[in-house]
C-alpha cells in the first residue's frame, strides 16, 4: 500500500475484498457425501475455483488488487494481500497460490486454537463471524480511502457457504449500514445449503450483486461472469437482478408478517400485538390506545 | 351645640374698611348684624353655601377670617385673634360636619380644615394623615363622599373599618430615607469678601454629615478628638484650612502647615481607611475578571484621567505624602457613598451622635465571617471559571444503555420473509450430515487445504460443466 498514493488511477481499478467462509462444520458436512453442496465442492475444489478467480483479478487490470480474507467461526484474518507482494513479489501464480494456502492453513490452525478454550454448542447451525469479516474488510477500505485523492475503487465479495448467525444480527447490519455509507458494494455468492438473508439485503442495501448459483462445479464461471468486472463496466452488462427481496417484518411473538404492528420506540422490535413490556430490550410501555393505526408507533409497510 | 357672638366688622373687600358689626354663630347658619341698625348690610347666610374658610396668621396685620362661597367671601376682621380662633374654630368644626372632608384643590390656603366627628377629638396630625390618605386613593375619596357625606356612616365609622389603613401609613410616613445629595463636596466654595482676607465656609450639618460619609478619616479624627482635645468649632476651622490650603495648591504651605500641627496632617495626608478599604474591595474582586477585555477602552490614556481636583494641572508629585486625589479618584468615591445611601435615621442635629451614629452603623455586620464566606464563595467560582476542559472526562450525558436480550429475534422477524421470496425450500436441509465434531471437522479442513496444496492447479471448470445450457448464461 506504501506504493498505492504514486500510482495512476482511472475508474476501472478496483479493490476487491474477497471474504472467504472458512467454515469447519460447513465444509466437513460433505465427508458424507450425499447432496449437500459440500459433498458437491469440498473445500479443495472450491479453493481451485477461488484463487484463480482472485489471479484473473489481478490480471483484469495491472492495478487491481485483491484482498482475502478468512472468516472463521471463532475468528477472522487477513489472508492475502496483493498490494503487500512490493516489486519483485509474488507475481507467479503458482507462488499466489501457495501462499494463499499456507497461510489459510496457519488461519485454521489459529482458529482451532482460539476455540480450544471455549468449546461451543455442537450442532449444525454454527455460523461464521460474517460480521468480523465484513468489519474487517472494511477497516481495509476505509484505510484505501485515507491513502490518497486518487484510490481503487473497493468493493466486497463475500463468498459465503454457512447459514447466517442469527446472533449476528446487530453487528452485521451495522457493517451493512457502514458500507453503504461509505458507498463500497457488497457482493455476495452463496454456496451454501440455503439463502442468506444477511447477504441478500447487505447487496440491496449497498447496490451489490447477490448470487447462489445453481450448479456448484461451474463456480469459476459464475465467478468470472459475474463479480469479475470492475464497478464502472457492470454499468453496460447484464447482472442477476436483485429478486423482489421481501423486507417486510414479522412480529417478534408469532413471527407472522404484519403490515401494521408495534413498534418498541428504544429497540426497534415489532410486535402484532400491543405488550406491556418489550420482550427484546425490557422497555416498559404506557397504556396503548385500543387502535393500532392511531398510535403514534405504527409501522406501515407496503 | 352653643351659639357664639363676636363683635367683628365685615368688610365687603380687602380694601375697604370693615362695618362694625356682631357676628353670631349657630349650628345652622351664621347672621351679621351691623351696629349701625340703618345698614342693609345684613348678613344671614347658612353654613351649607359655605365652601371653605380662610384666615389670616396669628400675628399677621390683622386677624381675618374669611367664608367662601361660590360667588365670593364673607371677610370679618376681628379686634383680636383670641376671637377669631374661636370663630375660626366653630366654623371649621361645622363646615366639617356638613361637608365632611372634601379635599379640595387648594387645601393649602386650608390647614385647619378639619373633621372631627361629634365626641371624638383628633389630633391635628392624624387629621392631617386622614386627609393625605383621602386625596391619595380617589377609591376612598370617592366612598367617602358617598358614606359620611350623606349620613350613612359618621367619620368614625367610616376609619373604623379601615384601621389598619391608617395604622400602616403610620409606620409608613418615614419608610423611605432621603439619601445623600449627589453634589459633591467640591460645591462647598469658600466665600471671599473681596476687602479682608477672611474666608468663610458655612457647614451645615448635611454637609458635615457627607464629609463623614466621604472622609472616613476626617471622621475618625473627629471622633478621636472632639471633644477631649478640641472643640467642635476648632476642629471645622482646621478641617476648613486644610481643605482652603489643598485647594489653592499651595503644596508648600500645606507641607509646612502639616509639619507644625499633626492634627491638620490627617486632613491632608491620604485617606488610610480609604486606601485600607479599597484594598479590600480589590481583594474581593471577581479574580475571573479579564482586565485585558476592557483594553480597548483604554481610558487610562484619556486626557482627563489623572486630573487634579479643582482643575488643577500641575503634575503628580509622587513624592509629596500629601494627598493628591484625582478628580475620578474624587468622583468613584462620592458615587460609592451616595449609593450606599444613609445607613441610620437621625436626626441631622448634634454632630457628635452623627459621628457616632455613623460609627456604629458602619461596625454593622462582622466584616470578618462574611469575608470568609466571601472568600470561599471567590475560591469556588475561580475553579469552576478556570476548568481546564482537556483534564476533564467528557460531559456525558446519563443514559439507560440499550440492553437486548436476543439479537436473534431481529434476525428471524425477516428471514421468514427474505427468504420465502427466493423460493428457497431447503429450509429442512440443514441439520442433516453435520456428523463431525469439531476436531474432526478442522482436521478434515486441514486435509483439504493440503490436497489443494498437493494437486496444484487443475482445469478449474470441468469441458462438460461449462457447456452446460443454464449455467451462466441465463442468470439474469
Amino acid at each position: 500500500m506504501a506504493s498505492a498514493p504514486s500510482k495512476l488511477y482511472s475508474d476501472d481499478v478496483s479493490l476487491v475484498v474477497v471474504l472467504l467462509d472458512a467454515n469447519p462444520f460447513f465444509w466437513a458436512a460433505g465427508a458424507g457425501g450425499g447432496n449437500h453442496p459440500a459433498a458437491t465442492l469440498p473445500f479443495s475444489k472450491f479453493l481451485d475455483h477461488v484463487i484463480p478467480f482472485l489471479n484473473s483479478l489481478l490480471l483484469m487490470n495491472q492495478l487491481n488488487q485483491v484482498v482475502l480474507i478468512a472468516t472463521g467461526i471463532n475468528t477472522c484474518g487477513y489472508i492475502y494481500d496483493s498490494g503487500n507482494g512490493g516489486p519483485e513479489g509474488s507475481d507467479n501464480v503458482s507462488e499466489i497460490s501457495s501462499e494463499i494456502l499456507l497461510r489459510l492453513e496457519e488461519f485454521v490452525c489459529k482458529d482451532r486454537k482460539i476455540g480450544k478454550g471455549t468449546e461451543r454448542a455442537m450442532g449444525g447451525s454454527v455460523s461464521s463471524l460474517l460480521s468480523g469479516s465484513l468489519s474487517l474488510a472494511l477497516c481495509y477500505v476505509q484505510k484505501v480511502f485515507r491513502s490518497g485523492a486518487i484510490h481503487p475503487q473497493p468493493r466486497i465479495l463475500c463468498l459465503q457457504a454457512s447459514p447466517d448467525g442469527p446472533e449476528q444480527y446487530v453487528a452485521v447490519m451495522n457493517a451493512i449500514f457502514s458500507a453503504q455509507r461509505s458507498m463500497v458494494p457488497i457482493d455476495s455468492c452463496v454456496v451454501g445449503v440455503q439463502h442468506s438473508a444477511f447477504l441478500q439485503q447487505a447487496s440491496y442495501i449497498t447496490g451489490g450483486i447477490y448470487l447462489k448459483p445453481p450448479q456448484l462445479d461451474g463456480l469459476f464461471q459464475y465467478l468470472a461472469a459475474v463479480f469479475a468486472t470492475d464497478l464502472q463496466s457492470r454499468n453496460f452488462l447484464q447482472l442477476p437482478k436483485p429478486a423482489g427481496v421481501d423486507f417486510r417484518a414479522s412480529c417478534f411473538c408469532h413471527k407472522k408478517t404484519i403490515d401494521m404492528g408495534y413498534v418498541c420506540s428504544v429497540c426497534l422490535s415489532i410486535f402484532c400485538q400491543h405488550q406491556r413490556k418489550c420482550s427484546t430490550c425490557g422497555s416498559e410501555f404506557n397504556q396503548a390506545p385500543r387502535e393500532p393505526n392511531s398510535a403514534s408507533d405504527t409501522i406501515r409497510k407496503a | 351645640m352653643h351659639t357664639i357672638n363676636k363683635p367683628t366688622k365685615y368688610r365687603i373687600s380687602l380694601k375697604e374698611p370693615g362695618i362694625p358689626g356682631v357676628l353670631r354663630m349657630a349650628e345652622e347658619r351664621f347672621i351679621f348684624t351691623p351696629h349701625d341698625p340703618r345698614s342693609l348690610l345684613k348678613l344671614d347666610v347658612p353654613f351649607r353655601s359655605i365652601k371653605v374658610h380662610k384666615f389670616s396668621k396669628d400675628g399677621s396685620k390683622q386677624a381675618l377670617l374669611n367664608l367662601l362661597h361660590e360667588g365670593g367671601g364673607y371677610i370679618f376682621e376681628f379686634d383680636s385673634f383670641s376671637d377669631r380662633n374661636i370663630c375660626r374654630d366653630f366654623v371649621g368644626k361645622i363646615l366639617g360636619k356638613l361637608q365632611a372632608t372634601c379635599p379640595s384643590k387648594d387645601d393649602k390656603a386650608v390647614p385647619d380644615k378639619t373633621t372631627p366627628a361629634p365626641g371624638e377629638q383628633l389630633s391635628p396630625m392624624e387629621m392631617e394623615h386622614r386627609i393625605k390618605l383621602l386625596r391619595d386613593d380617589s377609591e376612598l375619596q370617592r366612598l367617602h363622599k358617598q358614606f359620611v357625606m350623606t349620613g350613612i356612616l359618621t367619620e368614625s365609622e367610616f376609619w373604623a373599618t379601615r384601621k389598619n389603613l391608617l395604622d400602616d401609613t403610620t409606620i409608613k410616613v418615614s419608610k423611605q430615607r432621603t439619601g445623600f445629595k449627589s453634589t459633591m463636596l467640591a460645591d462647598i466654595r469658600p466665600a471671599t469678601d473681596g476687602r479682608t482676607n477672611k474666608v468663610t465656609f458655612s457647614l451645615t450639618p448635611e454637609i458635615i454629615h457627607q464629609i463623614f460619609a466621604e472622609k472616613p478619616a476626617v471622621h475618625r479624627a473627629f471622633l478621636d478628638l472632639v471633644p477631649k482635645k478640641m472643640s467642635e468649632k476648632d476642629f471645622w476651622t482646621k478641617y476648613c484650612r486644610a481643605e482652603y490650603l489643598h485647594r489653592t495648591n499651595n503644596s508648600v504651605a500645606a507641607a509646612a502647615e502639616a509639619a507644625e500641627d499633626e492634627e491638620l496632617a490627617v486632613f491632608l495626608k491620604h485617606d488610610d481607611i480609604l486606601a485600607d478599604e479599597i484594598r479590600h474591595k480589590i481583594r474581593r474582586v471577581d479574580p475571573t475578571l479579564d482586565m485585558e477585555a476592557d483594553q480597548a477602552d483604554d481610558y487610562i490614556h484619556l486626557q482627563d484621567h489623572g486630573l487634579l481636583r479643582d482643575g488643577g494641572k500641575e503634575t503628580v508629585d509622587a513624592e509629596s505624602e500629601l494627598s493628591r486625589r484625582t478628580l475620578s479618584q474624587d468622583l468613584n468615591r462620592h458615587a460609592a457613598v451616595v449609593l450606599e445611601g444613609r445607613a441610620f435615621d437621625v436626626e441631622l442635629g448634634d454632630t457628635r451622635t452623627v459621628a457616632e451614629a455613623l460609627a456604629r452603623s458602619k461596625k454593622g455586620p462582622s466584616l470578618e465571617a462574611f469575608d470568609k464566606n466571601e472568600s470561599q464563595e471567590r475560591l469556588e467560582k475561580a475553579c469552576r471559571m478556570t476548568e481546564i476542559e482537556d483534564l476533564r472526562g467528557p460531559h456525558q450525558l446519563p443514559y439507560a444503555p440499550l440492553f437486548i436480550k436476543d439479537p436473534r429475534e431481529y434476525f428471524d422477524s425477516q428471514q421468514a420473509n427474505a427468504l420465502r421470496a427466493l423460493g428457497d425450500s431447503n429450509a429442512g436441509f440443514k441439520n442433516t450430515d453435520y456428523n463431525f465434531n469439531l476436531e474432526e471437522s478442522y482436521a478434515y479442513l486441514m486435509k483439504q487445504i493440503s490436497e489443494a496444496k498437493v494437486s496444484g492447479l487443475n482445469d478449474i471448470v470441468q469441458s462438460d460443466v461449462a457447456h452446460k445450457e443454464n449455467l451462466t448464461t441465463s442468470l439474469v
